[in-house]
Parts: C-alpha cells; sequence; structure tokens
C-alpha cells in the first residue's frame, strides 16, 4: 500500500521574495510571482479568513482591501501585491472588540452560513470608508460584487445601516 | 418561569463571532500533516462503454496514487435508497462528469495537469437527456423503462366528474433545473488507519448518510468510521447525498495511500458534476363547476433524475403530494413518474418537488381563473382548504387555518387591489407593464408519511463538567441556524440563559443519529427531541435530589457539576416517537403525509421593460403561518434567502445543456441574483402554534422556495396578457412570446 | 485554479521606459498584465496561453487624467474608479463613467483599467461603445515614441486590432466638444450588476432649429456585443442627420439597425433578441432626443 511520496518538489528558481504589510503587520513571503493573492494570504500567510468560491472575480468572497481599495485576491498576481497595505476580515476586530460593522452583521443575521461574510463585511467596510452617508441604493451597488446565496441581502443591509447608526452615536 | 426566556427572542447565533471574523474553519481552510490532495477523472461523454484507460508517460505515475472501481473493498456503489450509482464507473458510464478513476498526490497543480493526462477511450451509446426522450424509450438507459419511480394518488372519483363540469381546464408547465450554488463548493478531508478505520471531515448536512455509504463502499464496520461535518457554507439540498461520492472518493484514496487526502472542487467543476433541482413536467386538466369550484381532476407529475435513481423517488413523492396545492380536491388522480436520462443525477434542493409540482398548481389555478371568468382571488377563495376538510391523501386539516383571511392579508400588505387598479391603467402608456401575481401554498415538515418512524431519530443532551449543558445532535449548521435554535430549546426547557448551553460539532463518535438535515425538520422534529431530552437531564437531577422543581441558574450549574463529580456523566437521550392518530399507508399512498403544514400566501409585483422584455420584481410580500417564531432574526432570514432563490429559480437561474452536461458552469454564467437586483422582500409571520413541534414552531425552511416562481410568473402574465408556463423565464421567452402575439 | 504558478513568469519593471524597451527587445513574447480582471479570469480557468507577463500596473506614465481646454487626456492604466470620480468625465463624457460604473462590481471596477478593456477586446466590453461616439484617439506607445490613432477603426476584427507586438496603449484622447449633446447609454445584461451585456448602446445626439421644426444636426451611435467589434452605425448616422424626429425617421432607424449589426446566439442571449432589442434602444435614444432640448 505504501507510495513514495517523498516528491521532489518544484523547481524554486521561479519564486520571489515579496515583503507587504497585511493588517499592520511586516509579512514576507517567497512565492512564484503569478501565486494569486488569495493563496499567499491562505497558505504562506495562514490568514483563511479570505474565502475561494469561484475562482473568477464574480462572488467576492475572496475580498480583502489593498491599499484601502477592495479588491478581488483571486485575480490579483502576488507580485502586484507587493509593497501593499493589505487589510482582510482577520485585521478588522480589535482583539476581543469586534468592529461596529462585525458587531451588526451579528445582531442582524447579516452572516448565515458565513462564507460570504468575510468578503461583505470588507466590501461593507470598504462602502462606509466612501460615504460615510450612503443611501439604501449606494449600499446595493457597494455590495453588488458580492454574492450571498443564504440572506436575499435583505439583513445584509440592515447590518450596514445597523453599523452607520453605531458610529453616529460612537 | 411563565414567559418565554429564550424562545422567541433573537439571540446570538451560536457559531457568529467566528463567522464574521473569519475564524470559521470549513474544509479548504484545514490541513493535516503529510496531506496529499485528490481528483477525479470523470467522464467526458454521457454514455458508453469505457475501451482504455491510457496514462500520459510525461507524468511520473508512481508519484501518484490511482483509485479504480478494481480498488474499492466493499460494494462498489453509493448506498442511499437504491444502490445504482456505482461509486466509480466499472467499465460503463451513464452521464457526463461521472466519476471514472481517483488520483491524488502532494502537488495540487501538478495533480490537475495529471487529470488531463489520463485518456479516456469509449464506444459511445446513444443517450437521452429529456424527459420526452426517455418517455419515448427508443433507447433504455435505465431498468426496463426508464422509469426511476412512480406513485399514484387516487382520491373520489375522478372519471365521473368530467360529465359534470362546467369547464374543463388543461395546462402543462415546466421548470429547469436549478444549481444550489452555496458559495463553500463541495469538499472533504479522509485520513485512514488500520486501527481509527476512516476518519471523514466534510462540508455536509448528514453525517450518518456519509457514515452508513462509507461503511458499505470500504466493508468496514460502524465503529470504524466517523464522519465530523466541518463549518459549511450553504447547502441547500445540495450537500445531502453528494458528499457521500466525494467522502467516498477520498476515503479510497486515504485506504491506498496511508495519508490523508482533501479533495475540494473548483466551482466548475462543482456546477457541472454535481447534484441540481429536478427539472419537471406538470400535466393538469381539471373540471370546474360554474362556480369555479373545483370538481376534480388529472395531475400527472414528471420529474428528470438524471442517470441514476438517488433521492428521485423521495423527491417525487414529495412533489406529487404537494401538487394539489393548499386546495379542496373532492376527487383527484395524480400520478408522479421519475424517469432517467444521461445527464449527472439531479438531487436536493431546498423544497425537493414541492416548487416544481406548486409551480403547476399555482400556475394552473390563474388558468382556471380564467376560464371561469373569476379573479385569480376568487378563484382561490372558493377553492381553499377549510378545517375539517381533507388533502388528496385524505390527510384531515385539524388546525383551524383560515386561508381566505391569510389571503386578504398578503392582499392588504402588498396593496393588491389598489396597485392592480393602477397598472391597468398605466399599462396603456407606459414604456413599463406592471403586474401583481398571486400564489398560495403549503409546506408538509418533516419526513413524508412513515418516514420519522424509520428515521428514529435519537438526541442527547448532557450535561458538562462545569455545570453547562450540551446538545448532542447529528443535525448540522449550514446557516439556516440549527445551533442557535437547538440551545434556545434547550435552554428554555431547562429554564437556563441560552448563554449556558452548547452544541456539540456533529461528530459520529459523538453524537447519536437524529436524522438528516433536511425536510425542514430539524426546529419542529428534532426541536421537540432536544426539549424531551433536556427535560430529561433535569428530571434526573430532581430525581437525585440536587434541585428542586424551582431553581436558579446558578443552582442548576452546581448541581450539575455535583452530579457528573459522583456519577461520571449526565446525559439523557430521547428518540422520536411518532405522534397518536397519525397514520400513513405507505401501499395506498394515503393518510397523514406530514405531522404539520406551513401556510402561505406571497405577492409579487413586476414591471416589464418592453424596450428589453427584461421583468424585474419590484416589491414581494412573503406572508406565512409557521406554527411558532422560534427566532425573528433567524426566520426573517430564511424566509428572505428562500424567496431570493426562488425569484432566481424564476427569472434569472438557467442551465444550459449541451449533450447532458452544462455548458454554463460558472458564475458569469450561471446567473443568481445580486443585492441590486432584488426588491425589497417584505416578510410576515402568523402563529398558530403546532402540537407536534417545539414550542409550536412548525419547519420554515423550504417553505420560501415554493411560492416566488408562480406569484411573479403569474404577474409577468397580469402585466403582458402573455401566457407563460415555464421557468426559468428570460427577456429571450417574454420577447418570443410578445413578438408572437404581434405586440411591439 | 487551473494553471501552475510555477510554469508562468511574471515581471514587474516599474517604468514606461523599461516595459516598452523589453516588448521591443523580444516581440510577441510578454503579455501586458494591468489590473488582471480579464488575464487572471483566463489563467485561473487553465485557458491563459502566454506564459511570460509582464506587470503595467500603476506605472505612473500610465496614470495620469491630464485636462487641457480641447481634451481630456485618460492614462490607459487609470482604473474604471478613478474614471467614475473624476469631475470632468463625470460631466462632460457621462457615457464613459456609465460604462464604468457598469462593468463588474466595486472590486473589480478598481482594478479593470480603461486600457485593458480596449486591447482585451470583447465584443461585449462596456466602455468602447462611448469611446466610439466620443470619437476617442489613442495614443500608442513603443521604443521608437508615440503615434496618434483615431479609435474609430482601431479593431479590425474578433479580437484583432491596429496595435504592434511592441506597442501598449499609452492614453485615450477625448474631445471636449459633446457638452451640448444629450448622452445616452444603456446596457442589457441578465442582471442588474456583475452582468456580460447581451446589448449595450452608446449615444449622442444634437438638434438644431430648421424651418419646420428641429431635425438631427448630428448623430452618433455605436454598439457592443452585437458584433465582433464594437459597432458605429455610421450609415444610420448619415442618413438620418437632417432629419426631424418623426415616428417615420424612428422606425426606420430601428429597422437599419437591425440590419446593421451581426448578432449571434451564445451562451447569454439570442441574435433575434439582440437584434430587436438594439433596435428598440436606438429608437429610445431618438425619441430622448426630440424632447431633449439639445441645439446647437
Amino acid at each position: 500500500m505504501s507510495h513514495s511520496f517523498e516528491y521532489r518538489g518544484k523547481d524554486d528558481r521561479g519564486k520571489c521574495e515579496l515583503s507587504l504589510t497585511v493588517n499592520g503587520k511586516p509579512a514576507t513571503v517567497r512565492v512564484f510571482p503569478m501565486e494569486r493573492l488569495l493563496d499567499v494570504l491562505r497558505g504562506e500567510l495562514g490568514l483563511t479568513g479570505t474565502k475561494e468560491g469561484c475562482g473568477e472575480g464574480e462572488c467576492g468572497s475572496c475580498s480583502v482591501l489593498m491599499n484601502g481599495e477592495l479588491v478581488n485576491s483571486c485575480l490579483i498576481p502576488a507580485l502586484q501585491a507587493a509593497d501593499t497595505n493589505l487589510t482582510t476580515i482577520e485585521g478588522l476586530a480589535e482583539g476581543p472588540q469586534l468592529s461596529a460593522l462585525q458587531a451588526a452583521f451579528l445582531e442582524c443575521g447579516g452572516a448565515q452560513c458565513g462564507i460570504c461574510t468575510p468578503g461583505m463585511i470588507l466590501a461593507s467596510c470598504h462602502l462606509l470608508n466612501k460615504k460615510p452617508e450612503p443611501s439604501l441604493e449606494d449600499i446595493r451597488e457597494g455590495l453588488s460584487g458580492n454574492l450571498c446565496r443564504c440572506t436575499g441581502y435583505m439583513q445584509i443591509f440592515e447590518a450596514v445601516v445597523q453599523a452607520l447608526r453605531r458610529r453616529a452615536i460612537a | 418561569m411563565t414567559e418565554e426566556h429564550s424562545i422567541g427572542k433573537s439571540v446570538p447565533r451560536k457559531e457568529g463571532r467566528d463567522k464574521v471574523t473569519g475564524a470559521a474553519r470549513y474544509i479548504d481552510d484545514m490541513t493535516m500533516p503529510g496531506m496529499i490532495y485528490g481528483a477525479t477523472v470523470r467522464s467526458q461523454i454521457p454514455r458508453g462503454v469505457i475501451k482504455h484507460i491510457s496514462f500520459d508517460p510525461q507524468f511520473e505515475w508512481s508519484e501518484f496514487v490511482v483509485v479504480t472501481a478494481q480498488d474499492i473493498p466493499g460494494k462498489n456503489c453509493i448506498a442511499l435508497i437504491g444502490d445504482d450509482q456505482p461509486c466509480l464507473a466499472d467499465g460503463k458510464v451513464n452521464h457526463p462528469e461521472e466519476p471514472i478513476l481517483l488520483l491524488a498526490h502532494a502537488d495540487p497543480h501538478l495533480l490537475r495537469k495529471a487529470v488531463d493526462g489520463v485518456s479516456i477511450e469509449y464506444e459511445p451509446l446513444p443517450a437521452v437527456f429529456t424527459i420526452e426522450e426517455s418517455e419515448r424509450c427508443s433507447e433504455i438507459i435505465w431498468g426496463m423503462d426508464n422509469t426511476l419511480k412512480t406513485f399514484l394518488i387516487a382520491k373520489g372519483d375522478v372519471d365521473r366528474v368530467w360529465a359534470k363540469a362546467d369547464y374543463i381546464v388543461e395546462g402543462e408547465y415546466t421548470t429547469g433545473a436549478q444549481e444550489q450554488l452555496y458559495i463553500e463548493n463541495n469538499g472533504v478531508i479522509a485520513a485512514f488507519d488500520l486501527e481509527q478505520g476512516i476518519t471523514v471531515w466534510g462540508s455536509l448536512q448528514c453525517p450518518y448518510y456519509v457514515h452508513k455509504a462509507l461503511m458499505a463502499l470500504c466493508n468496514l464496520p460502524a465503529e470504524k468510521i466517523r464522519v465530523v461535518q466541518a463549518e459549511t457554507g450553504g447547502a441547500f439540498g445540495g450537500k445531502e447525498d453528494y458528499p457521500s461520492i466525494i467522502a467516498g472518493h477520498a476515503a479510497l484514496l486515504a485506504m491506498k495511500s496511508g495519508r490523508p487526502v482533501k479533495i475540494v472542487y473548483d466551482r466548475l467543476e462543482d456546477m457541472t458534476a454535481t447534484t441540481k433541482r429536478h427539472p419537471s413536467r406538470t400535466r393538469h386538466r381539471t373540471a370546474v363547476g360554474k362556480d369555479g369550484r373545483i370538481l376534480g381532476g388529472e395531475i400527472d407529475f414528471t420529474i428528470d433524475g438524471g442517470a441514476y435513481a438517488t433521492l428521485s423517488s423521495v423527491v417525487l413523492s414529495r412533489g406529487t403530494i404537494h401538487a394539489g396545492g393548499p386546495y379542496y380536491w373532492p376527487n383527484i388522480r395524480i400520478r408522479g413518474k421519475a424517469v432517467a436520462t444521461n445527464t449527472p443525477p439531479h438531487g436536493a434542493f431546498r423544497g425537493f418537488g414541492a416548487p416544481q409540482s406548486l409551480f403547476a398548481m399555482e400556475r394552473h389555478m390563474d388558468r382556471i381563473a380564467q376560464a371561469v371568468g373569476l379573479s385569480p382571488v376568487e378563484i382561490r377563495r372558493r377553492n381553499f382548504l377549510k378545517p375539517g376538510e381533507a388533502t388528496t391523501t385524505e390527510q384531515t386539516i385539524r388546525e383551524e387555518i383560515d386561508l381566505g383571511k391569510l389571503l386578504d392579508r398578503a392582499l392588504e400588505l402588498s396593496d393588491y387591489t389598489a396597485k392592480k387598479a393602477r397598472f391597468a391603467e398605466e399599462n396603456a402608456v407606459g414604456p413599463f407593464k406592471k403586474g401583481m401575481g398571486i400564489a398560495a401554498f403549503l409546506h408538509g415538515a418533516g419526513f413524508t408519511g412513515s418516514g420519522e418512524r424509520y428515521l428514529a431519530s435519537v438526541v442527547g443532551v448532557e450535561g458538562c463538567a462545569d455545570g453547562g449543558v450540551r446538545v448532542l445532535v447529528s443535525s448540522t449548521e449550514f446557516g439556516q441556524g440549527t445551533n442557535t435554535v437547538l440551545c434556545q430549546i434547550a435552554a428554555e426547557a431547562l429554564d437556563l440563559p441560552y448563554e449556558d448551553v452548547r452544541i456539540a460539532q456533529p461528530d459520529t463518535n459523538q453524537v447519536p443519529n437524529s436524522g438528516p438535515t433536511v425536510a425542514s425538520r430539524t426546529a419542529m422534529v428534532v426541536g421537540s427531541l432536544v426539549r424531551s431530552a433536556a427535560l430529561g437531564i433535569k428530571q434526573t437531577l430532581i430525581a437525585g435530589g440536587m434541585i428542586g422543581t424551582s431553581y436558579s441558574a446558578e443552582e442548576f450549574r452546581a448541581a450539575c457539576r455535583r452530579y457528573i463529580a459522583e456519577h461520571g456523566e449526565l446525559r439523557s437521550l430521547a428518540r422520536y416517537e411518532a405522534p397518536a392518530g397519525v397514520f400513513w399507508d405507505d401501499q395506498r399512498y394515503r393518510g397523514e403525509a406530514y405531522a404539520a403544514f406551513a401556510w402561505a400566501v406571497y405577492v409579487a409585483e413586476v414591471a416589464v421593460d418592453l424596450s428589453t422584455y427584461s421583468a424585474r420584481v419590484e416589491d414581494f410580500v412573503a406572508l406565512q403561518e409557521v406554527g411558532k417564531v422560534l427566532h425573528p432574526v433567524l426566520a426573517k432570514g430564511q424566509i428572505a434567502g428562500g424567496v431570493a432563490q426562488g425569484i432566481g429559480f424564476a427569472l434569472y437561474e438557467k442551465v444550459i445543456w449541451q449533450n447532458g452536461r452544462m455548458q454554463n458552469g460558472q458564475m458569469t454564467n450561471y446567473i443568481m441574483p445580486t443585492s441590486a437586483d432584488l426588491p425589497p422582500i417584505r416578510i410576515f409571520f402568523e402563529e398558530m402554534g403546532n402540537v407536534h413541534g417545539a414550542y409550536g414552531a412548525k419547519g420554515i425552511g423550504e417553505l420560501p422556495m415554493d411560492g416566488p416562481a408562480p406569484a411573479i410568473v403569474n404577474a409577468i402574465e397580469d402585466a403582458l396578457g402573455t401566457r407563460f408556463d415555464s421557468v426559468p423565464l428570460f427577456p429571450e421567452d417574454i420577447f418570443e412570446a410578445v413578438c408572437a402575439t404581434g405586440e411591439r | 485554479m487551473r494553471s501552475d504558478p510555477a510554469d508562468y513568469e511574471l515581471i514587474a519593471p516599474g517604468n514606461l521606459q523599461a516595459v516598452v524597451s523589453l516588448l521591443a527587445d523580444e516581440p510577441g513574447q510578454w503579455l501586458p498584465i494591468a489590473g488582471g480582471t480579464d488575464v487572471m479570469v483566463q489563467y485561473a480557468a487553465g485557458k491563459l496561453p502566454a506564459r511570460k507577463l509582464i506587470s503595467i500596473w500603476n506605472l505612473p506614465e500610465l496614470r495620469a487624467i491630464e485636462i487641457s481646454p480641447e481634451e481630456i487626456r485618460i492614462g490607459a492604466g487609470c482604473s474604471y474608479t478613478e474614471l467614475r470620480e473624476h469631475n470632468v468625465i463625470a460631466q462632460e463624457f457621462p457615457l464613459l463613467a456609465s460604462a464604468a460604473r457598469w462593468t463588474g462590481g466595486i472590486a473589480n471596477q478598481n482594478r479593470g483599467t480603461l486600457g485593458g478593456n480596449i486591447v482585451n477586446a470583447s465584443p461585449a466590453a462596456d466602455s468602447l461603445p462611448a469611446l466610439l461616439v466620443y470619437e476617442a484617439e489613442l495614443i500608442l506607445v513603443s521604443r521608437r515614441g508615440e503615434r496618434r490613432v483615431p479609435y474609430v477603426d482601431f479593431h479590425t476584427d474578433y479580437k484583432k486590432m491596429k496595435l504592434g507586438p511592441e506597442e501598449l496603449i499609452r492614453a485615450i484622447c477625448l474631445g471636449r466638444r459633446f457638452s451640448n449633446y444629450l448622452h445616452y447609454a444603456r446596457k442589457v445584461g441578465a442582471r442588474d450588476a456583475q452582468a456580460i451585456s447581451k446589448v449595450c448602446v452608446a449615444a449622442l445626439g444634437r438638434l438644431r432649429g430648421g424651418v419646420t421644426g428641429s431635425v438631427i444636426d448630428d448623430v452618433r451611435i455605436a454598439l457592443g456585443s452585437v458584433a465582433p467589434v464594437p459597432l458605429r452605425l455610421t450609415e444610420v448616422e448619415r442618413i438620418a442627420k437632417g432629419k426631424p424626429v418623426e415616428p417615420e425617421l424612428v422606425q426606420w432607424t430601428r429597422k437599419m439597425t437591425s440590419a446593421a449589426i451581426q448578432p449571434i446566439d451564445d451562451i447569454r442571449s439570442t441574435a433575434r433578441y439582440r437584434s430587436v432589442v438594439a433596435g428598440n434602444l436606438v429608437a429610445e435614444f431618438l425619441q430622448q432626443l426630440r424632447g431633449s432640448g439639445k441645439t446647437v
């Protein structure tokens, strides 16, 4: 039954060393330049909060913030993420303290199965950064690149509105 | 405590924090030491004989694990209901994407190339792709006549009604396949060692289904198979039976290699190779009296099961039983039939046959209305089931449901009458034509007929060493709120804070078999058992003198700790018992089909843009009677999500088939609604209670899938005056119909 | 993911000069990749023929938007988000701004570039009809220097264009002369966001007073997804000029539009549907033009 699995491994010469900042912390990885940023985050950096739903930039589950801009990490080659500032879902909470959006998603039912949630929260975060007082239309548009199969989006909109309300009071 | 303190409140989702912080671990987030990756070599043709398999010499095949049908230690089948579906094709293939052999390697990229490096030569055989082709029987692909299953429901004497009818109304209605499109693709990790046997971690709904399938496949006894459900990113039925296949594959690779094996599909493989909603064709012929009351009718309900029987008999059963809708049929004959085609087997998807037959019923009611000259509202009002009347399976409605009132309320909430009047005027001018559509329906919760009795579900509740309480079920969380609701029920039963109750991860080594997480049974049936088991540990503590009949939370915790310290464990099991007076005849397909029905009336407002022929839902009212709302946020979430999927089913989601293979297996080309596409979904509940459900709850997970498609198509017909009898209904279809009738 | 990163090379020289030098030294060897929203999809599907890629993302020389009194010069590496958020583009070239808004979701708008949209040359590309009606000119750059070409005949056939193997698009120039036109654009997709278009129309029009009422002074109509390349309906435009916008003209235009295009049946839609809807949208544009009050 035993097979020899000591696979000789890839020729590593094509790999390059890249520096990036992830959730405020510097990181260096040694990867092929065409490795997807999604795989660098999940593999090399062990940040599995960012998910793969489609691999083609349609579902938004892989969304992260790159230099403050929302991007689909499944479509970004690692080399193009070098020297950028990345925020993933793991970077939102401050220790035990959830961000306003995270708390709102929890309270309002914005997360059901949870697989779209990291990307959805980051997209919401990006929306609120760009439009501090979004209308419902703005919210719909801002999240239209993040697919959710569970919620029908209603409670996600409520979560965003709730987070806004909290921010206004806070 | 007389007031409910947990039930009826929107307590925090048990695993919610992990989900919003990215800490929740799904299969592809998990690795194991020494883990390698598995992949599947699949058939490229719909039907044929395998002549030759060759391996491209550019690969070092000795580095790969290769598994074929010959490697299967037990029976080469996926044990479910029948045993016609092989785990790996052995000499013959019956559908595109059918698994033929398995590969594993440490390098997932090389593995992908190696899959392409396996060439298979076939001798193709003629294949069958549609219900009609299958029925023609010019090619027999399954059994004697391509028929996977039939059911007959007969009530009264339908052959005598035609002569008395003032109207005879006929119609044929079809629905297409629908992809569940959970955002997390199917995935499992399997490990094997001689001592423990097989362990599988999976994205799945039913750990014990997988357990049963692996026993047969791997020829191992029950105690040598362990199945653990990982956090699951959506399922909707698409992970009810399919995981037995992917788990079987990973287990075989693990057995052969001695290494843990992860198999995770990408979106293209998941869409093209796994189950979908059964396509359907329903034919109605109805005898109606002058007053619009149904005298009787015949319904032929046929579904396309794909290449193997899998779950088709059960989907057929539910679809057949629901085919008459929430109406009184004094006489009826319903013929249900599932046929085989050379496509990947269809499977479970929220609603499970009912969305298909109810689409037909609700479209047909509007057709009857037209024939008789009554409004869609009035035709339904005159035919609704009333308490004391019997369904098509002769189940007497024992609860005081007033469907007429439910309808009235839905019409009021949707401003139906005023809008219809307004649209009638505005449609004469505008570039948009607007319409309103109604769907009235019911959905039976729990397994059909004697199903729950056969399942014989067992639930456990135990005290923990720290004084907390733990629920032990094989029922899985995949977004719908299992963890939360079952903990709420236990907390309510024990008068404890919700925070004191936790729930074990579904692990067949740790939890009893509470049945599959399907059929909208979890809150209602399993929840009832959770309540019983919880009361069981309370009784134990009371009997042991540890607490009195009334106690504080702290007293309970202390008593629990003490009891465990003294006795080692504090656990109570509850087993399902069929309620008295509930009787189902499997032979004649008659009797109490479901312990409870939830009832609903949905109203859709649509606008059709005549320059692009696109229909858009502008407003949607979903009103349902659900027994008891256990958790308002979760309940609303279920309805909203189900309505969204129903809107997709009606207007956006189409599987494009070619020779039995899905051509649009990517999210770019299989279209589900985004946040920009959906209307406000306005959700309202009524609660009548339910003697058979925990705290009066009825199952609601699937209910919302039944209403949207017929309500929307009814609204489109209202807007355009053109008949549409099929979903999905695309702008291209509206265009063809509108142009055919000579309108612009 | 159906490609192996180990099989690919990707370099990022970081400045335009270095990029065009390499393209000149090794023509046809290096595939430029900007935001990657097209290239990376092909890569993930295992369908990217190129093995060597050169990153032109974030090259400062390609990112500028320069305004002068007569024209606006948009760096080819500008993202859709930058187009949407730019005042002059939003005000004077709204069809480009709306195309940017319709292309994918926010995440893809942050990465997709106008230059990429042109060079990827999908017949369904959202911004190309707008560029046609605005009569864009492209600045192409290579090591030998720059040349300026009209966009109108840049695409010669499906995914074929007048771009040399060592050339990149450096900028897209639009003349600032459309402020008194009616700008009309509509995209028909399978859903309201993130959809590849089935039909899209971009049009500009302007009336002038005539003896018996206003007539069409100028009209430009371009369509996407109805031919191997984005199309300007030059014949229709020619005949419509000088005519009043009456029902007869609208009907004729509708028919001529359907006749001028070559839509196909594909995975997204049908030829018949596209043909009729294209006609409907052009008719809608003309009706809006009649009521627009946009005169010379």
